[in-house]
């Protein structure tokens, strides 16, 4: 007699196999299915730096209400070749399901083998090509949910195919969704998801943080981009590409980063509100270059996707270890911004704020992110998908214009060429208020002074970090930053414990001066994807704060909900 | 009324600028054929851009009286590139050392060519480092010795004519800045010129180039004859790599190069004043509900 195998609101599948078999494919056509027929889905991956073949793997989550984290657990795996099953070997447990075609994958050392002909199903529907399909329909299938769904998604996809191709995948579908059933039926296997109708549902986006940042881009009014590919930044870069001519964004893919930022800069400085995208190699390169904004006080948004450093690292893995990168780029000593998203809807706001920030503050905004993040696909509100007035902060000039006139906030009116009466004139070195070089001692000291100032301000009104769990007076605060959101979340939801409470920072630098009265006295955790804890020695630095524990992960993998979980019961 | 007069001076003159330049540099002349050229263009001086690097020919735009986007040692013609495309309206004009453009630039300066903006570019080539006081430079001739090449210069030098050529530039010139009215006519062909234009000047550095004087120029270059065709590519290969004499003159121009602000729509509208397509936000956003 088998055991029955029930599911309950927290489902994880995983397809794994090599690059070019589809496994992104397979995960981005279940998630939208899954999406449109009301379920919360939430989807991240993890991929080898190679074109074809290796290994590579995709996690598509649904869950009873929206979560943004990873989990170790596989419950069903769709292993597409044999190596999948090594690959992920440490994640098959007992209870796991494996899918895949017997002629590939005979066995399994943990977990209920299934033989899944999903390559015969399309076959016989017509073309081994729709293989695709079909294991989304068996996926379907195995959770049921109505095959309706994905028919209708093929109908969209496949429009401009030909009605041949349409009605060939609708019936690789039919083949894969009859088994899937079967399956379910057979194995025991018992799926409760919770499903909102339709009519309840409040209209919602689907996309991956790439896009959050791209959206939050063209809102705020983005219209120049110089970059140099460079993983995980490059997606930004196509983004704001494929909607140039939506747009009108000018798009220059620049001879390296050096040029990228350099160009940006002179993109800003005669008006545009201007971006660079990188990871931190390519970061490293610009570093001259943020140093002669801090400088010249042309506003500037960078977005740094990290991976794993130093050096090439790991490049499509993910790490939290650039902050202190960003905190410390450039020569000199000049005031800068550190945003970082947890969220998609953050990162569409977030990423206006940087664009917003920079231009009022007339300096480099960071909107700092990560492979994780990026590549996460899930869904957000489109009710929060709000657009921040846009504001220039650029004047008319008249014939006494000087670009650097002393202010009491030292904030000079910032002109830019070509619009108005007077000159500007915008220098690396050190000059006096018409922007000329000088060397005069006094001037110098007024100037870094003047840069220097506004940081008091921009502080005011730097976002507060938020409470993602537990109240604000349990006695330990567990402190996470950027992607680390939804993990952190998740756990502490898990936990139940009243006497932890989650804080999650949205803004890194500088910190809103309140933000000491929520940590004091109180125990701190702090969570991060790297090795050395360098938020947890930035809030020493800053605000003085002690950090009790630190929990840290710097294999390139993110944090699973699992492992938060068991390091957060250790405090 | 062609020259600056007393009752009309140049709108470009900085006259209470401390200048940062020797006494008898090359520089200094150069800077007055810029300005002569500029003046008889007619060009409004609030919708010129000067953009240079670090180097003593790089400060150029800090005596003129411009916008001025004086920024990174060897990063102009990035910058450059920036300014156009952000208000093609703009004249823009990118100015540096030979040491700015071709060596710590030198990446840039392939892909400007390769660009093909309209702007012009116009290199103070003194064969030396002048501002970091006398090392080599990529234009410095082999045998030269420095206080870093004791041995002297091992290296071949940098041809910017023939490498612009290789890469398709539409406009190359080479001026000698001890000719003053020479060098501001051809700087003016250059601005005129729609499309990506090279000047390279040979500047006399009278502290730390003892080779390369006003008198060695004067007689290692020659006009390039009146009959000189400019638009044939293979002649113009045969002139930049001649070196018993170094040709001066506008060596290759071609006008049908389509320019970068073309090839990408850019319209006459500064990016500054585009109005956000409200629309098409709108659409987007459904394209991911
Ligand atoms: C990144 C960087 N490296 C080095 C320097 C130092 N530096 C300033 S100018 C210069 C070279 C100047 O030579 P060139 O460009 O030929 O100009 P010149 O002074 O001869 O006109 C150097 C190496 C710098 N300012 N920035
Ligand atoms: S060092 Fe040479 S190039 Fe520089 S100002 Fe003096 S003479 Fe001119
Ligand atoms: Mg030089």
């Amino acid at each position: 007699m088998k055991n029955m195998r029930r599911y309950s609101n927290d489902i994880s599948i995983v397809f794994g196999g090599a690059a070019g078999q589809g496994i992104q494919t397979i995960a981005s056509a279940l998630v939208s299915v899954l999406k449109r027929t009301g379920c919360h889905v939430f989807a991240c991956t993890e991929f080898m730096s190679r074109v074809r073949g290796g290994s590579n793997s995709t996690q598509v989550r649904i869950t009873g209400r929206k979560r943004h984290a990873y989990v170790h657990r596989i419950d069903f795996l769709f292993a597409l070749n044999a190596d999948a099953l090594e690959h992920l070997k440490t994640r098959i447990a007992p209870t796991t399901i494996v899918f895949a075609d017997k002629s590939q994958v005979p066995s399994t050392d943990e977990g209920l083998l299934v033989d899944a002909p999903i390559t015969s199903f399309a076959r016989q529907a017509g073309n081994p090509i729709y293989s695709n399909t079909a294991a989304v329909a068996v996926a379907l299938g195995l959770l049921g949910i109505p095959q309706e769904g994905l028919d209708n998604y093929l109908r969209e996809i496949f429009a401009g195919k030909g009605d041949a191709v349409v009605a060939d995948n609708i019936e690789a579908a039919r083949l894969g969704y009859a088994f899937g059933r079967q399956t379910a039926l057979r194995e025991e296997i018992e799926v409760e998801i919770a499903v909102e109708p339709e009519k309840n549902r409040p209209k919602e986006l689907l996309l991956d943080g790439t896009a959050a940042v791209g959206i939050g881009a063209v809102a705020a009014g983005c219209t120049f981009i110089s970059s140099y590919p460079m993983s995980p930044g490059t997606g930004v870069l196509t983004f704001l590409a494929q909607r140039s001519h939506e747009f009108n964004i000018v798009v220059d893919q620049a001879e390296d980063e050096i040029s990228a930022v350099n160009t940006a800069l002179g993109a800003s400085y005669a008006g545009a509100r201007a971006i660079v995208t990188t990871s931190g190699g390519g970061f490293a390169l610009m570093e001259e270059g943020i140093s002669l904004a801090g400088m010249t006080e042309v506003p500037l948004v960078v977005h740094l996707g990290q991976r794993p450093g130093p050096a090439t690292g790991m490049p499509t893995r993910t790490e939290q270890a650039d902050l202190n990168l960003v905190l410390h780029a450039g020569h000199g000593e000049f005031p800068r911004v550190i945003l970082a998203p947890g969220t998609f809807a953050e990162a569409i706001l977030l990423t206006q704020r940087a664009f917003q920030l920079a231009d009022r503050y007339q300096l480099t905004a960071f909107v700092l992110t990560d492979q994780f993040f990026l590549d996460s696909t899930g869904s957000m509100a489109a009710a929060v998908v709000k657009r921040e007035p846009i504001e220039r902060h650029i004047v008319e000039t008249d014939e006494e214009y000087m670009r650097y006139r002393f202010t009491p906030d030292g904030l000079s009116p910032r002109g830019v060429p070509g619009y108005g009466k007077g000159i500007v004139k915008c220098d690396s070195h050190e000059h006096d208020e018409t922007g000329h070089l000088t060397e005069n001692f006094e001037t110098r000291r007024r100037m870094v002074e003047k840069r220097l100032r506004r940081i008091k301000a921009l502080a005011a009104e730097s976002l507060m970090p938020e409470l993602v769990g537990g109240s604000a007076d349990a006695p330990n605060i567990v402190v996470a930053w950027g992607s680390n959101r939804g993990v952190l979340e998740e756990s502490l939801d898990t936990l139940q414990r009243a006497d932890l409470a989650g804080l999650h920072f949205s803004q890194l630098y500088p910190f809103n001066p309140s933000v000491a009265t929520l940590l004091k006295g109180k125990i701190v955790t702090v969570l991060e994807n790297n090795a050395s804890g360098q938020f947890a020695d930035l809030l020493h630095r800053e605000l003085a704060v002690s950090t009790a524990n630190r929990i840290l992960k710097w294999t390139g993998e993110p944090f699973s909900v699992e492992e938060v979980v068991e390091a957060l019961r250790e405090i | 009324m062609k020259t600056p007069s007393p009752e009309k001076p140049n709108p470009f003159d900085m006259p209470h600028k401390e200048m940062g330049w020797c006494p008898g540099c090359g520089n200094y002349k150069l800077l007055d054929s810029l300005k002569g050229a500029l003046f008889e263009l007619g060009i409004d001086r609030r919708n010129l851009v000067v953009v240079s690097g670090i180097g003593q020919g790089a400060k150029t735009p800090q005596y003129l009286n411009a916008n001025m986007f004086n920024g990174l040692h060897g990063r102009s013609l990035p910058a450059a590139l920036g300014i156009k495309l952000s208000n093609r309206n703009l004249t823009v004009i990118a100015e540096s050392g030979d040491g700015c453009m071709y060596g710590e630039g030198g990446n840039h300066f392939l892909h400007a060519i390769r660009r093909n903006c309209d702007m012009t570019l116009i290199v103070h080539d003194n064969m030396v480092y002048g501002l970091t006081k006398g090392q080599a430079s990529p234009t410095s001739l082999p045998g030269m010795k420095t206080p870093v090449q004791i041995d002297g210069v091992m290296l071949e030098p940098f041809n910017p004519l023939a490498v612009s050529l290789a890469l398709n530039a539409p406009f190359i010139a080479r001026a000698s800045a001890g000719d003053e009215e020479e060098t501001k006519e051809i700087i003016k062909q250059a601005i005129s010129f729609r499309g990506f234009a090279v000047v390279d000047v040979f500047q006399p550095c009278v502290v730390f180039n003892r080779l390369n004087t006003y008198q060695w120029f004067r007689e290692n270059t020659y006009y390039l004859p009146g009959d000189y065709d400019p638009a044939d590519r293979m002649q113009a290969f045969a002139k930049a790599v001649e070196t018993e004499k170094l040709p001066l003159g506008v060596i290759f121009r071609e006008e049908t190069r389509p320019v970068y602000e073309d090839l990408l729509g850019i319209g006459n509208t500064p990016l500054r004043s585009q109005e956000f397509r409200e629309k098409a936000f709108e659409k987007m956003i459904a394209e991911y509900c």
